[in-house]
């Protein structure tokens, strides 16, 4: 195992920079970072509107209903739309390939405790 | 029978159904799996109960029904923050998290890094975060009481502060996580069934019409329009532009402080997988959803039924909001008795949530002592699992030994700002540590100290020097002055201090492990060698 090691670093090292594992990450990251980026401003940006524009959140649409309060709601909307596009997205791109890259970890690791009990036991 | 007598029988009853279930978690509490993260046993739907159950506090039921009833859509405003931040765990935190870490906060930090000084740093925020959130949970026990019975009386305050305490180290002590989860699932149903009552008598009166129901609080208020616009609470015009800026804090504070907060960061531990862990929070964020708009018809269902001067005559605050108006509706639908019996269900709630919070984050404290301080600090890992969990056992019972002590000292004070500080530590430093451990390959032990120790003491000396602890009628010390902080929340400035700190920790250190960086990243990706669920 520990020439192995020295060419070509440890298992997770190994799988990190597998093909599969960085198309994981990418995907998770192309997905989770622009996202949270997005619900942060859009969250700053009623915050701050209702700190320095009240006329404009003050305007009736109909009824008792303001630009504030459809605002507020839409927060809520989102918040909930971000959840499940996170959701299916996590399903359909992450999970299938997460499984893949975790399979190959674990029956590495398995062999490698056959091989060597003693070393190969799990990092932690 | 009084509506105080009724309120007792039922917050009784809850006490003996959780007495019971304590009793039985602690018969299937057998190693530190089960006593620190319940077996990792929980489905994604009960931990996703429970995340509303740990989340949803008095503070939040009574405190934000209340601010809506008086101060109309800036309660409103308030509430908005606590829900969007559940997509900052959703994103970036829960998944990872259950992935590499076992018990804490810290075991993901010490995944990469030299164990002992950044486990003491996130041992020692733990336990800040989580006693300033205990602290003002426990104080607004005793007040609650006084106002739902009339025990206005020193004595009676503290009688109850120390009965919350008591009911809270049983179920953490004897229960663990599987006793605190079960009561926290109990308490997120009773809550979202008594509210959704309420709420849907209320809208009754108004022929389920919400436009209606604003226009009648807006013209009860005698604020008008007012009443329906931002600007009556946060960043009046006449507190000028700090007012303003303190809401932005606020906001961000709400928004980055809720994936730092350890007593929900250890609930994604209870699961068995990743994936469950996700599931929990999706539910989590349907409830949390839910009852926040809920809460908006609570609120203005009190200002239109109940009348602005009323709820305010009762108490300045607004807490009495939401059981006013539930004898009130109570009565307009049922009569007298009808409101007698809605009154006691809304105040016995209000007790179960009291406890189900505090329960949780005393187990968050005591599980970082006995994990992180105890196990890997003193004993440097030396420590069996069986003396770990007697560990956790003995100082759940001193923490809460000392919640009911400060509690009780601090009853006459104004402690309320203890939950936006508790926040506030949480995204200025717990967040950059955990946020950049796993995301960012250069981050080392030096950049995890500097961005916690950073983000909770800049938090803690700004608010120190902040109008909230002097220099104003509401302040905690009325007499003296030395305010020169504007922001009574401090985030605006400690969230970036502590994500610089963290950045600049690092990059001024040359430590940086990039095989432990390889398996973190590989773990926490795809769950690769990911702690698994108990087999008994």
């Amino acid at each position: 195992m520990s020439d192995e090691k020295r060419a070509t670093g440890t298992v997770y090292e190994r799988f990190q920079a597998s093909d599969d594992f960085q198309e994981l990450k990418r995907r998770f990251r192309r997905f989770a970072f622009p996202m949270t980026a997005a619900f942060l401003v859009w969250y700053l940006l009623y915050v701050v509107l209702s700190g320095w524009a009240r006329d404009f959140m003050g305007v009736k649409l109909f009824s008792s209903a303001n630009i504030a309060l459809i605002f507020g709601l839409l927060q809520f909307v989102s918040t909930f739309a971000i959840a499940w596009l996170y959701a299916r997205h996590a399903e359909r791109k992450l999970d299938p390939l997460a499984d893949k890259v975790r399979g190959g970890v674990e029956a590495e690791a398995a062999a490698a405790h056959r091989d060597d009990l003693g070393k190969a036991e799990d990092a932690r | 029978m009084s509506h105080e007598t009724l309120s007792i029988l039922l917050f009784l009853a809850f006490v003996a159904a959780t007495l019971a279930i304590t009793v039985w978690a602690s018969r299937n509490t057998k190693d530190a799996t089960d006593y620190y993260a319940g077996g990792r046993s929980f489905s994604g739907v009960q931990n996703g109960l429970a995340i509303g159950g740990d989340y949803m506090s008095a503070a939040s039921f009574l405190g934000i029904a209340g601010l809506i009833a008086l101060y109309g859509y800036d309660g409103f405003l308030y509430s908005i923050g606590f829900l969007v931040a559940w997509l900052v765990a959703l994103l970036l935190v829960a998944e990872l998290l259950r992935n590499s870490g076992r018990f804490t906060m810290a075991d993901v930090l010490a995944f990469r890094m030299s164990p002992r000084p950044v486990r003491t740093a996130a041992g020692v925020s733990t336990i800040v975060v989580s006693i300033f959130y205990l602290l003002a949970q426990m104080v607004g026990a005793g007040a609650l009481v006084a106002l739902l019975f009339g025990f206005t009386s020193d004595f009676a305050k503290g009688a109850t502060i120390a009965l919350v305490g008591i009911l809270m180290i049983v179920y953490v002590v004897f229960g663990g996580m599987k006793g605190t989860t079960w009561v926290q699932i109990v308490k997120a149903v009773l809550l979202m069934t008594g509210a959704t009552l309420v709420t849907l008598l209320v809208l009754g009166e108004f022929g389920f019409n919400v436009f209606s129901l604003m226009q009648d609080a807006a013209d009860q208020s005698g604020k008008g329009e007012a009443f329906l616009e931002p600007g009556l609470r946060y960043g009046t015009e006449e507190q000028g532009l700090s007012g303003k800026l303190d809401l932005v804090s606020l906001g961000l504070a709400l928004v980055l402080g809720t994936a730092g907060l350890p007593h929900i960061l250890i609930r994604f531990y209870t699961v068995p997988t990743s994936r469950d862990a996700r599931k929990s929070v999706l539910w989590g964020i349907g409830i949390i959803g839910a009852f926040y708009l809920i809460t908006l018809v609570l609120g203005f269902g009190a200002a239109a039924l109940v009348g602005t001067e009323e709820i305010r005559s009762a108490n300045a605050a607004g807490n009495t909001a939401a059981p006013q108006l539930a004898q009130r509706v109570g009565e307009l639908v049922f009569g007298d008795v009808g409101g007698t019996v809605l009154l006691a269900v809304i105040a016995a709630v209000a007790f179960a949530t009291i406890l189900a919070v505090v329960a949780g984050l005393t187990l968050a404290s005591s599980s970082s002592y006995a994990h992180d301080l105890y196990a890997h600090v003193f004993k440097r890992g030396k420590a069996t699992e069986r003396d770990e969990v007697r560990v956790a056992r003995i100082s759940a019972f001193v923490i809460g030994a000392v919640a009911i002590v400060l509690g009780i000292f601090a009853q006459r004070l104004n402690v309320a700002f203890l939950v936006a500080l508790a926040f506030a530590v949480a995204a200025s430093g717990n967040l950059p540590a955990i946020l950049y451990s796993l995301f960012w390959r250069r981050f080392n032990t030096a950049g995890a100290v500097s961005a916690i120790y950073g983000g909770l003491g800049a938090a803690l000396f700004l608010v120190f020097f902040s109008p909230v602890v002097s220099g104003s009628e509401k302040a905690l010390f009325t007499g003296a002055d030395f305010d020169w902080f504007p922001l009574e929340n401090p985030g605006l400035v400690s969230i970036p201090i502590g994500f610089f700190c963290g950045w600049l920790g690092t990059i001024l250190s040359k430590e940086h492990n990039a095989e432990k960086y390889a398996e973190i990243e590989v773990r926490s990706m795809t769950g690769a060698g990911a702690e698994q669920a108990s087999q008994h």
